[in-house]
Order: C-alpha cells, then structure tokens, then sequence
C-alpha cells in the first residue's frame, strides 16, 4: 500500500493550512459564500439540509487499519458517531461543523487521507477494483496507476476549475468491479495483439440526469503514454466542454455532440503534440511506487478447504456466508472477505464508530492489517488466511457485518436522500428498510441469486439507478413521493442502462413491486439464469404486466 | 487594484484602450483582439509595445501567428470558476512558445494564485485593498507539487529522482 513520503505530507499540511486561513476569512465575511463555496467544495466540504457534510476520499478505496481508527475518532469527535461509505470509495461525515474542519482535515492528513478534490469542478477520487492485487484473474495491479494517476491530479494547476466535476476509474482485470463505463475515463488494461499490457480507454460515461455509457476513444494504450492521453483528454474538455448550463457540462455531453470520432481527433492532435514531453513521471517514480504494491509476504499454507467443507457442513449460517461473502485469493491458503454494510434495518454504507474501531482490530489480526471499500457500500478484507474465516465470521456476526447477501437483492446501493441531501425529491433509505423487511428469508434469497438494487433520490443518480438491475428513482409528484422503476440495467463488463418499467409507484407499493418482478423472473429464468439475463433475453413486458397487470401496460408517466 | 508582477507591485506601463476608445499617439497599449484585426497595421506602424485582452472564449490560437509583434496576453478570467484560461496559458508558453508576459485579469482569485502561476502567468492584476500582502499571503501556500507544467519548477517526482528531500 502507498505510504506518504515527506512530499506527500508537506503537500497535504500546506493544504490544510491554505484551508484555515480560507475559513478563517469566510467566519470574519471577508469571503462571501460564493466565493468560499468552490474553495470548500475542493476540500470536499458541502452544505446540506441540516449542516455541513465532509466527503473525505479513500484513494482506490484501499485503507489501513490506522486509517479506519482515525474515521472512527473523527466520527466521534467532530460527528455523530458514525460515518457512511458511498459508491465512489468515499467516507462521509454528515454532520460537521465549518469552524471544526481544518483541525479534522488536520487529523486525517497525519494518516494520509484528505477531502482534497472529493468535490468540486475537478478530477474526483481515482476509483479502483476493490480487490486489486488479490485476484487471480488480473492482468496488473491497477492501484499503481491509481496512486500515478492521484498524484498527477490533485492539485493540478490547469485542470482544477474544469466545467464539471470529472471522475476517472481503472481495472486491471477483464470482470468490471470498478464500473468503468460509467465513468468520464474508464481504463481498462488489456493486452494488445504482441502481448504488451495497455489500456483500453474509454471516455465520456456517467450517471446523472443524462446517463451514457463510456465510448471507447482508444483500444489500447501504452502505460508510458497513460499521463499525456489523459492530460490530451482534459485539455480538449478543458477548453470545448460546455459552462453555460451546468446539467450540460460533463465531457459526456461534449462528446456526444461532437461525435467519439471528432473527440477522438481532437485528443490525438493534442496527444501527438505533448507525448514526447509529458511529463514528468520518470521511470524511478514509478519503480517506486510499483514497490508499494508489492505482494505482502504471505506465508506457505495449505489449502484449507476440505476442512472448511467440515465446518460448513455442520454449520448452515456459515456455509451461506461462505458462499455469498467469500472470494477465492490468488494466493493458496487465503482468502478474501466481504464485509457488508446491508443487514436489515441498517442504512446502507453507514458504519458506527464502535464497529469502525472494531474492523480495524480484525484487520489487524485476520487481514495484514489492510481493507478495502468497494463501489456497493461494502468493506473487503483481502488477506485473511483461509483456516481463519471461521473465527472471523463468529467475531463479524455481532457486529451486523457478516450479513450473507453480497451481490444480492438486499446488498442494495442507496444514496443519503431526503434525510440528508439538499438536492432529492425522496429518501431513499425508508425504502431499501422496506424491501429488506419483504425479503428476509434467506433461503429465497440465494435462489434469486445475483440481483442489485440501487436506489436514488433524485435525478443526480447517486444511488446508480441506471446501473441497477432494478434501479429505483425518487421522483417529487406535487409534494408527494413517488418512485420510477427501470429494468436491465448493470455496471459491469457489457453495461448497460435501465430501462424505464412505467409509471412511478407511491412507496408503499414499491417492495409488492419488487416482489413482482423477483415471481416473474423466477417464473421464465432458464436454468441458473441470472436476472438480467432473463431480462435481456425476454425483455420488459412480462414484467411490466406483473407490477401494472395487463391492462396497465401502455400507461407511462 | 494592483498590479503584480515578480512578486512585486509594479506600475502599469500599459494603457487598456477599449474598442470604442482611440489609440494613444504614444505608449504600450491592450487592445481587444477585434481591435488588433482592424488596426493591426496601425498599430504595428507605432513603435511601443502592444498587448491583446483575451476573452474566455477566445482561443489564443486566433493570434498564434502575430505573437511576435506582441509584449503581452491578458487571458481574462469572467468569472474564477471558468478554467479555461489556465489551458491558454499552458498553450501559449508550450505549443506557441511564447515568452511574454501573461497577464491574469477579470476575476482573479488569489486563492488560485498557485495554479495560474504554475500554468504560465506571470502577471496578475489583484483586486485588493493590499494587493502586494494578499499576493504574499497566497505565494506562500505551498512548497510542492506533483505535477510538471513547464514553469520550471520541479515537481515532487523529479525531486524524489534527484535524491532530493524536503
């Protein structure tokens, strides 16, 4: 894992410091709100319904247990006790206060994270796979361009007031778990037709009120060329992406009216200009940073699973959990481990200060000490030694983090909502309670298999509804709740949007709805089928007959 | 409002002529690039030095062959959040190599001080009641970057090459 090096620290405390001299002029009015909004807004400080919120980054979403105990006494003494994780490997904060920040800034530098450019017009957390180094089927661990790719970015002098905010993502494996597609880059590291790795980049993807999936701009890219294309790709943004209408600003927008062909000749003529020159990643640099990422020293153990047949055997909860939570290691004898942040009754991505501090100390013992976030809300161990997962999971149980449902119905994406964010129409977390109360037997669960539900409160889809295979979106119908259905839609290798099931639902009417669709699709799947297979292969109209009947079917809102 | 220029407070040698304005008979004047393709050769025929004023959507590209007649580009920021002029600047000292002064004017927020300076300005009209103070608080924000923009300062990574430590 990256450590800081004095660089680095020096950087982050002249930053902090920047930041207490700004509110400082903000409290005594020399800055107005406007101007100070932008500044804050690049520290990753928001104002929301009731106060300020704190986005604070998780860098390709890989923590140490340091690092967790440092969220969990932030939590403590600047919040309310918790924090809550979101889709793009960030921890919030929801309730801090404006003249608290520098000093919680000022803890979260001395363990090396930051708020920097967690918001604002600028270049986001760079977002990875979660289990990046530790899976077999990847070609090259993707963090190192991940950790190339923040340094390059923060603070950068030329790309730091872009027309919108602008988010970058990479996998270094074939299977997405990064939803590179929806993103304003996805890269993608592939191998050409000689066998050399590179990167398949792709450009203009993203949520929001105008979902797109990513186009690609180049099928392959040499890893030394990764600073200048990017930098190709900002500049023409930079300079031709539109800011006269902010729901018109991302690089999706420029690209579609331009054509992917035309942006792709514009970033080629730039390309091909500053290549030779850019820039100043030397070779030593990222020979050391490769050498943060070097495979911990995992110890020679056997493989453990017969035994752990024996134990899944006499044990069911923990035979389930094994089969949903667990991840094979390409290591033998080890294991990764999810942790979900979905039992029922509980707000997706929220964690208490308490089991934030807990983690940690499993981390510590099971895992080297190190975890992940990944992009459905949930944490990752990623080095627990297989003959350890029995203890483990008797020690995450009491902590609702052992919940068996990883990729399935009740692991649903939510975003804040109404109960926190000044811009949704409709809380999202009284709805995914409500689902999870339709859908507690475990049993049916499993037999469903992979489905995800993401849920939004509004429009600005930060609850990924397009991507969902049941995607929910909170609409406001004269001050009343109402919640839009889409279908098919999925974040992964081959994504694709949701497609819109009919009119908008009251949201007691949603979990029937849900359970509607779930009866239909276990009707018509063919063998092991997953749902958005059934969902492609058959389409719409059987589901929309389930949740409108018959008669309903050509009425859309 | 003040001037700055080498980290110190300097007089103005330059008039801003606007469009509706005649040009001095004498001395170095700012022009809008309208004014520049109208008068062009007037101008050319006076032996003072000219600068251009830059609109955030006007590309220096327009002016790239005339650069060698010119002392000074002003990239006018309408409003600190348009970021467009910190590209210009990058384009005008790399791809067009030009050596005069870059002249940040409009909405500058010193705050960015940092970023216009590392993208090629050199000069920056400051709206302040102390400019030369606001100017020295915002220069002494930071000490490192990461990145290399050809303003010859080096970045962390080239120091870290170099066996340099902070």
């Amino acid at each position: 894992m990256y450590r800081y090096d004095e660089f680095d620290h020096k950087l982050v405390q002249e930053r902090v410091q920047q930041f207490r001299h700004q509110v400082k002029r903000r409290l005594s009015g020399e800055l107005t709100e406007d101007q100070f909004k932008p500044l804050r807004l690049m520290n990753g400080l928001y104002l929301q319904l009731h106060a300020y919120m704190l986005r604070v980054n998780v860098p390709y979403g890989a923590m140490t247990s340091r690092q967790m105990r440092k969220f969990a006494h932030v939590a403590r003494t600047y919040d309310r006790g918790f924090g809550h994780f979101t889709t793009r490997q960030n921890i919030q904060y929801n309730w801090v206060k404006l003249e608290e920040t520098p000093n919680l800034l000022a803890e979260l530098a001395e363990v090396e994270v930051t708020g920097i450019q967690s918001s604002g017009n600028c270049v986001r957390n760079i977002t990875s796979d979660h289990y990046a180094g530790r899976i077999k089927d990847e070609l090259a661990d993707p963090r190192v361009y991940c950790e190339l790719l923040r340094q390059y970015t923060v603070l950068h002098p030329e790309f730091s007031f872009l027309p919108r905010k602008f988010k970058i993502a990479v996998t270094g494996s074939p299977k997405d778990r990064a939803a590179v597609a929806l993103h304003d880059i996805g890269l993608r590291m592939h191998l050409n037709d000689s066998g050399k790795l590179g990167f398949e980049v792709l450009v203009g993807g993203g949520q929001g009120r105008t979902p797109v999936i990513a186009k690609t701009i180049r099928e392959w890219l040499s890893p030394e060329h990764l600073m200048a294309y990017v930098e190709a790709i900002l500049r023409v943004y930079n300079l031709n992406g539109r800011r006269d209408n902010i729901h018109k600003a991302r690089i999706k927008i420029i690209v579609n009216q331009l054509g992917i062909d035309r942006y792709r000749e514009l970033v080629d003529q730039e390309f091909d200009r500053i290549k030779g020159d850019v820039k100043g990643i030397p070779e030593a640099e990222i020979q050391r940073i490769k050498a943060y990422f070097a495979p911990p020293e995992y110890e020679e153990l056997p493989d453990f699973t017969d035994k752990l047949s024996t134990l899944r055997l006499a044990d069911k909860a923990f035979d389930l959990w094994m089969s949903s939570n667990v991840a094979e290691h390409k290591i033998r004898g080890y294991a990764i481990v999810n942790l979900t942040l979905k039992a029922p009754d509980r707000v997706p991505g929220d964690i208490t200060a308490t089991a934030m501090d807990a983690v940690a100390d499993l981390a510590d013992e099971y895992s080297l000490g190190e975890m992940r976030v990944n992009h459905r809300q949930n944490l990752v161990f990623v080095d627990v030694k297989q003959m350890d997962l029995h203890n483990l999971w008797q020690k995450l149980g009491p902590l609702e983090l052992a919940t068996p449902n990883l990729g399935q119905l009740t692991d649903m994406i939510t975003c804040p909502g109404l109960d926190y964010c000044n811009l949704a129409n409709a809380r999202s977390i009284p709805v995914a309670q409500d689902i999870n109360k339709h859908f507690v037997d475990v049993d049916r669960l499993i037999a469903i298999g992979d489905f995800t539900v993401n849920i939004s409160g509004c429009m600005n889809a930060c609850g990924h509804h397009h991507v969902g295979n049941v995607g929910i979106l909170g609409v406001d119908k004269h001050g009343t709740e109402f919640f839009q259905l889409t279908l098919g839609g999925s974040s992964d290798e081959g994504a694709s949007l949701g497609d819109r099931l009919g009119r908008a639902l009251p949201q007691e009417e949603v979990p029937a709805a849900i359970e509607a669709i779930v009866d239909t699709y276990m009707d018509i799947r063919e063998d092991d089928e997953r749902f958005l297979d059934t969902y492609r292969r058959i389409g719409m109209v059987p589901f929309k007959e389930a949740v409108y009947g018959s008669a309903d079917t050509k009425v859309v809102v | 409002m003040g001037l700055i220029k080498e980290g110190k407070l300097v007089n103005d040698p330059f008039k801003n002529v606007s469009d509706c304005e005649t040009v001095p008979a004498k001395g170095p004047v700012i022009v809008s690039i309208d004014q520049w393709m109208v008068r062009r050769d007037d101008l050319l025929k006076r032996s003072d030095l000219i600068g251009i004023w830059l609109k955030s959507d006007e590309h220096p590209e327009t002016i790239a062959g005339d650069l060698a007649y010119l002392s000074l580009v002003a990239l006018e920021f309408p409003s600190f959040r348009d970021g467009r002029a910190y590209s210009y600047a990058r384009l005008l000292r790399d791809k067009y190599v030009f050596s005069g002064e870059i002249r940040a004017v409009g909405d500058v927020l010193l705050d960015q001080l940092h970023f216009m300076a590392r993208s090629g300005f050199d000069a920056f009209e400051v709206e302040s009641e102390d400019p030369l103070d606001a100017y020295n608080i915002a220069a002494a924000d930071y000490s490192v970057w990461y990145q290399q923009t050809g303003d010859g300062r080096l970045s962390a990574a080239e120091l870290r090459g170099k066996g340099i430590r902070r």
